[in-house]
């Protein structure tokens, strides 16, 4: 399996998210914005955190129309998987490829903690290292990731099970003081409508060694890299 | 020829940031304002001397970029 990171002036998380798809067994390599095309052969394009052009305008909406998401709009339209994390989920959603917006977070405050996700479906190349209604131990560092979308639109992610996950407790309950940021739902990632590309604004790359607290994180690399076959 | 484009959150939408800037003259002593919304102002410099294409070009500079039509409005004034 080949990913390719983009990475944007001021995203800061290509590393991390780098050593997350090795460490689960995939190739994988940098990618700059500018660029016109995909490396040969990728197979996940993954939009990594960090703050690309300072949040100028609004945050993603720069790196949402460079070059470079034209090569990722294509890729995404073939069916190939697009994962937006944090920075890379408001990219997502400017970009057109995801609906809804991350607006400011409802308590106006940046928040930087431990986060339990609610996995809402685990039939996804994104999840299947999970079970159904499982609480994972991840992290939450934003101050956008109020989730927002029209009446119309939040009923069509519900309808259509498009929900991937949600701010929860350890239990996987939806606790009204678990969903810290304000999102419609408590809505933490959302899939694209043939489920080929996931947004989320909680960090999966932060927790995938036990010397840094947990590995939750990891079942999501797991999860797509044994969607493809082992190259030979 | 000259712009200026004001992009305003569309109504109902919460604005978690005009409300703060509200608290904040409330706190200040600033009597009589009921509410605040915040929005952005660009100033832009066209290389047109034609309204027509001025026009043209403000509308897609907005639609593409400037405004989220999911969340906000925009106005164009030409000066």
């Amino acid at each position: 399996m080949k990913s390719a990171v983009i990475v944007f002036p001021g995203s800061n998380r290509e590393g991390d998210v780098l050593r997350a798809l090795k460490s689960a067994g995939s190739q994988a390599e940098k990618v700059w914005h500018a660029e016109t095309e995909l490396p040969k052969g990728t197979d996940l394009v993954v939009l990594p955190g960090g703050f690309s052009y300072g949040d100028y305008l609004r945050c993603g909406a720069i790196a949402g129309r460079a070059t470079v998401m034209d090569a990722v709009r294509a890729h995404a339209a073939r069916g190939g998987l697009v994962l937006g994390i944090c920075n890379g989920f408001q990219i997502l959603c400017e970009s057109g490829l995801l609906p809804g917006i991350l607006m400011r977070n409802a308590n106006l405050k940046f928040i930087c903690h431990r986060q339990f996700l609610r996995v809402e479906r685990n039939d996804t190349a994104f999840t299947r290292a999970y079970s159904k209604g499982q609480a994972i131990d991840v992290c939450v560092a934003h101050g956008e990731g109020n989730y927002t979308a029209d009446e119309e639109t939040l009923k069509r992610l519900e309808g259509e099970g498009l929900v991937a996950f949600r701010y929860s407790d350890a239990q996987g309950h939806i606790t009204a003081d678990s969903n810290r940021n304000g999102s419609m739902n408590a809505i933490a990632g959302i899939y694209s409508d043939k489920l080929n590309v996931l947004g989320m604004m909680p960090h999966p790359e932060n927790l995938i060694e036990d010397l840094v607290g947990g590995t939750d994180g990891r079942g999501l690399f797991e999860s797509l890299v044994s969607s493809f076959p082992k190259a030979a | 020829m000259k712009a200026r484009v004001t992009v305003t959150l569309k109504n109902g939408v919460l604005d978690p940031q005009g409300k703060a800037i509200e608290g904040a003259l409330k706190s200040l002593g600033v009597e009589g304002i009921d509410g605040v919304r915040q929005g952005k102002v660009f100033d832009i410099e066209l290389g047109t001397t034609d309204k027509a294409k001025a026009e043209a070009a403000l509308k897609a500079a907005c639609e593409k970029l400037l405004a989220n039509t999911v969340i906000e409005n925009y106005r164009v004034e030409l000066t």
